[in-house]
């Protein structure tokens, strides 16, 4: 811990930043067409301008300071003046809907609320009606809130400018403030998206997060000059350590997309050179780049083919410093500038040195087309509790299936269940006014429960996570069930955007799979099948075969685990609707949830046991601004071949 | 000049100033047929005027009178308390009246930016010459006013589409982008035929909120015509509702709506 000497804090690396960096852009941000930069100097006067407007509303020590919208430097800003205060920023998740956030809000007890525009404004206004601790309400955007009584409310930019006009009265106040904070005082505090339950409060400390960024950043050489952009939700525990922790620790540049509509145009301006994304979003570019090849000209396909071909084969390769021969590398040296090279331009990833994907499984196809563009896609595995990092992929070190050895300062062990423990300087504090959870996740030695089943690869020292410890149990005849298993495989097929695997405690395993509409609607296009609706396509009787097909694979394929051939898929159907984070039916960050779904269609669970032709249902929805409706369909239920399970000891 | 009455304020505390435009009996004739008989009455600033009426009744005719495009037989237009004389559509634009159009009028080929840019053209100072060969004035010039559009791509939140050709886009985003093109003009009344015409319900309510938003931020008075009861209602601080060429009813959406000869003009008629 006194390696990071008297870096003890977000405020004192950013003071560091100004010293070492001062003319470095340290934050940029589309704006009206262009990217607006502000280096680490001009940064650094906003965010103490803000502290001090901060402290001229009356902001308390140990106050929370919830901060809800899409990224933005101003409320990057935010959080750290708020920290300066010696109070703790709470990012919020900004799509959640006004119910969810009144639960946070009032956990949490927060007097200041910092919003990104009038749409998130309007939320916390309906939220009070439930939540009175709420004395002040900031906007960044300025749109549309003339007529909104401000007798406690302000305009972020008026706030600032308060704090810079009345510096003489605060300035003694803040430099206080800034100077009692240490390694041990809260830094930031998260909410976790919850599968189950409530969400919880993590509290994380300044040693949680500049202890995991200097080992992290050390381990992937990140560097002043590296440009990350900033698009997935500031409440999430990524976003606060790559875009705060990691960024202020190395010093590199922060980048906000113009709206979340345009993130791929700024990706592919920004050229990141850090990059993390969930597989979902790489799912979605190589789709992209797959559908539009299908439209390229039958020469172009050729090219793209015949030299794809030659990346798969060696591009990882090549990107792993191996032996490839000479001829090879030349073939890829002539493929980089006629198909790789314009690929990832297009793409966003010309400069990128380093890029994670972690948060679910990602298909090997998908991982390997990446790395045989000669990208450093890798991955890691983590959670909020431990400030990200659990385990991650070293260089050189990268396949699909494993999450990599444990990163810097982290110790593993695998409980007897095959749950996956760990201790690390990124241990979370506490849970917020929670000591039961905090005493049954976190034992007196510090070691922490991940609720992930994992076992060490022999020979090569990797994790390899098998499914939640919770997910994983028995069927009725005693073979081991572990439905993510089985479902990661399904969601691999771009025509499969979700799967659900039923089977806990019965005599065979049935699954729910929503579509892909992006990749099932083009197939419709190019077969001239018309359908007006997700629930029209997803009920067409092709669809079905295809699925049954694809289904029908994952089943051959899982009977190749003498140990899991018990979860083969006997029966499934198509739902009607896609699932979604406002039904409740997955978490924000697009994890199903299990009970909830198994509640809620119970009806299709029911039939796709009791060996139904079809169901007919009707479901909630609820829409985007919070209304609710109900959409009616008749499911069909389709059975699909299973194979004998392989037998390795027979011999 | 002065402006007769001294405006109101509305409901939700906007305060709308004096008449800024006049219609004083006007009657439209084509031919033989009248289009539009002894209609009088005014838009006043900062405030949204709806014109609504069963099909055929003369709203867009009278738009188009409001817009200088028909020149009425009879009757005369008071514009910031000038009697209006017949005009060409350049000189309208730059009295400071912009319009969108029923059936969209968009160069298809072109990008929204550009789109957007044309608006701004009545607004340009530079010389053929000088924008031909881009260079001084015509350069700087072009920069304020990209700027001026830009804000208004971020208002009106279309920077997804900014670099995007007109013709592949959606219908809803396409009466966006003219609203923007309208807008950019920078116009002190803003003449809207039909903005929400075949729109979901979604994007009726974004353009609801794109329209109050306008009203509120800019100040620009807007003056419009529309089908939907329910958005005209909730949207406008007057409406004069129009019959067979003739004006049934004016003044608050509340009055207009308990109005006998406005109820039977609309449920009577069989008009849906």
């Amino acid at each position: 811990m006194a390696a990071a000497g008297e870096l003890t804090s977000i405020p004192a690396l950013l003071a560091r930043n100004v010293r070492l960096y001062g003319a470095r852009p340290a934050w940029r941000e589309k704006e009206f067409g262009i990217w607006q930069s502000w280096t680490w100097e001009q940064g650094a006067a906003e965010i103490r301008a803000i502290a001090l407007g901060l402290l001229a509303l009356g902001l308390n020590r140990g106050d929370h300071v919830a901060v809800i919208g899409r990224n933005r430097p101003a409320l990057y800003w935010s959080m750290m003046a708020a920290q300066m205060c010696g109070a703790v920023p709470v990012p919020l998740y900004q799509d959640a809907v006004a119910e969810e956030m009144a639960y946070v809000l009032d956990h949490c007890g927060a007097r200041f609320v910092i919003c990104g525009d009038q749409e998130q404004v309007d939320k916390v206004i309906e939220v009070q009606a439930q939540v009175h601790h709420i004395d002040q309400v900031i906007y960044v955007d300025k749109r549309g809130m003339r007529k909104y009584d401000h007798s406690r409310m302000n305009a972020l930019e008026d706030v600032a400018a308060e704090g810079r006009a009345g510096h003489h009265r605060f300035d003694a106040e803040l430099d206080a403030r800034i100077a009692e904070l240490n390694a041990d005082s809260t830094c930031v505090m998260l909410y976790t998206s919850g599968t189950t339950g409530k969400p919880k409060g993590v509290i994380l400390s300044n040693r949680n997060i500049i202890e995991t960024s200097r080992n992290t950043a050390g381990f992937d050489g990140l560097r002043p000059g590296d440009d990350v952009l900033a698009y997935l939700p500031m409440a999430w525990v990524g976003d606060f350590i790559f875009s705060v922790g990691q960024a202020t620790w190395a010093g590199f540049c922060v980048n906000c997309p113009e709206s979340a509509t345009t993130m791929m145009t700024d990706l592919r301006e920004i050229g990141p050179t850090y990059f993390f994304a969930p597989p979902r979003v790489f799912e979605g570019q190589l789709t992209q780049v797959m559908i539009r090849m299908e439209d390229a000209g039958r020469f172009k396909k050729r090219i793209f083919d015949h030299y794809m071909q030659l990346a798969r084969r060696v591009g990882p390769a090549i990107l792993d410093g191996k032996a490839v021969s000479f001829a090879d590398r030349l073939a890829y040296w002539i493929g980089d500038k006629l198909v790789y090279g314009p690929l990832k331009n297009t793409l966003g990833f010309s400069r990128i040195r380093v890029g994670y994907t972690a948060g679910e499984a990602i298909g090997p196809e998908i991982f390997d087309f990446y790395r045989a563009l000669g990208i450093n896609l890798k991955q890691l595995y983590g959670q909020t509790e431990a400030s990200v990092f659990i385990t991650q992929q070293p260089d050189g070190e990268v396949r699909s299936d494993t999450v990599g050895v444990p990163s810097p300062g982290v110790e593993l062990r695998i409980a007897d269940n095959g749950e996956v423990f760990y201790r690390s300087p990124g241990t979370f504090v506490a849970y917020y006014k929670n000591p039961e959870s905090t005493a049954s996740t976190k034992d007196a030695e510090g070691w922490v429960a991940t609720g992930d089943a994992g076992f060490f690869e022999e020979g090569t020292g990797h994790l390899r996570i098998i499914d939640r410890a919770k997910d994983v149990g028995k069927m009725a005849d005693g073979h081991l069930f572990a439905p993510k298993y089985v479902e990661n495989k399904l969601k691999f097929y771009p025509n499969i955007l979700e799967a659900v695997v039923f089977g806990n405690g019965r005599d065979r395993c049935t699954a729910f799979i929503n579509i892909d509409l992006t990749a099932v609607g083009n197939w419709a296009e190019r077969n001239n099948i018309a359908y007006s609706s997700y629930q029209e396509l997803a009920g067409h009787p092709r669809v079905y075969e295809t699925i049954k097909a694809h289904v029908e694979e994952v089943n051959a394929s899982v009977a190749q685990d003498p140990m899991l051939s018990g979860c083969q898929i006997h029966r499934f159907c198509i739902l009607h609707k896609e699932l979604d984070a406002d039904d409740g039916e997955m978490t924000r960050t697009r994890k199903v949830r299990r009970n909830i779904i198994e509640q809620k269609y119970a009806d299709l669970i029911a039939g796709l046991y009791d060996g139904a032709e079809s169901i007919a249902t009707e479901t909630e929805v609820t829409y985007e601004d919070g209304r609710k409706g109900a959409i009616r369909a008749t499911v069909r239920m389709m059975d699909a071949a299973v194979q004998a399970p392989a037998q390795r000891r027979a011999a | 000049m002065s402006n007769s009455g001294d405006g109101y304020m509305t409901a939700d505390g906007r305060k709308i100033g004096g008449v800024m435009m006049e219609m004083k009996n006007i009657t439209l004739r084509f031919g033989g047929v009248k289009a539009i008989t002894d209609i009088s009455f005014d838009i006043r600033e900062g405030e949204i005027r709806a014109i609504i009426g069963p099909n055929g009744a003369g709203k867009s005719s009278m738009l188009n009178v409001i817009s200088g495009f028909y020149v009425p037989q009879e009757g005369e237009v008071w514009f910031h308390g000038k009697k209006r004389a017949p005009m060409r559509p350049y000189q309208v634009a730059q009295q400071g009246i912009a319009r969108t159009f029923q059936n969209i009028a968009l160069f298809e080929g072109m990008t929204v930016l550009d789109n957007i840019m044309t608006g701004r053209l009545t607004l340009m100072k530079s010389g053929l010459a000088a924008q031909a060969m881009w260079w001084g004035r015509a350069q700087r010039e072009e920069t304020e006013h990209r700027e001026k559009v830009e804000k208004i791509i971020d208002f009106l939140e279309i920077q997804h589409i900014r670099k995007t050709p007109v013709g592949r886009l959606p219908y809803g985003l396409k009466k966006r982008v003219e609203l923007a093109r309208a807008l950019a003009a920078e116009p002190k009344l803003l003449l809207l035929d039909e903005p929400m015409a075949g729109m979901n319900v979604e994007e009726k309510e974004d353009m609801c909120r794109f329209i109050l938003d306008v009203n509120d931020e800019f100040g620009t008075t807007i003056a419009l015509i529309e089908h939907d009861m329910g958005v005209v209602m909730d949207l406008s601080d007057r409406v004069v509702v129009m019959d067979y060429g003739r004006k049934i009813g004016d003044g608050p959406p509340d009055e207009v709506r308990s109005n006998p000869e406005v109820i039977r003009a609309y449920l009577g008629v069989g008009h849906a």
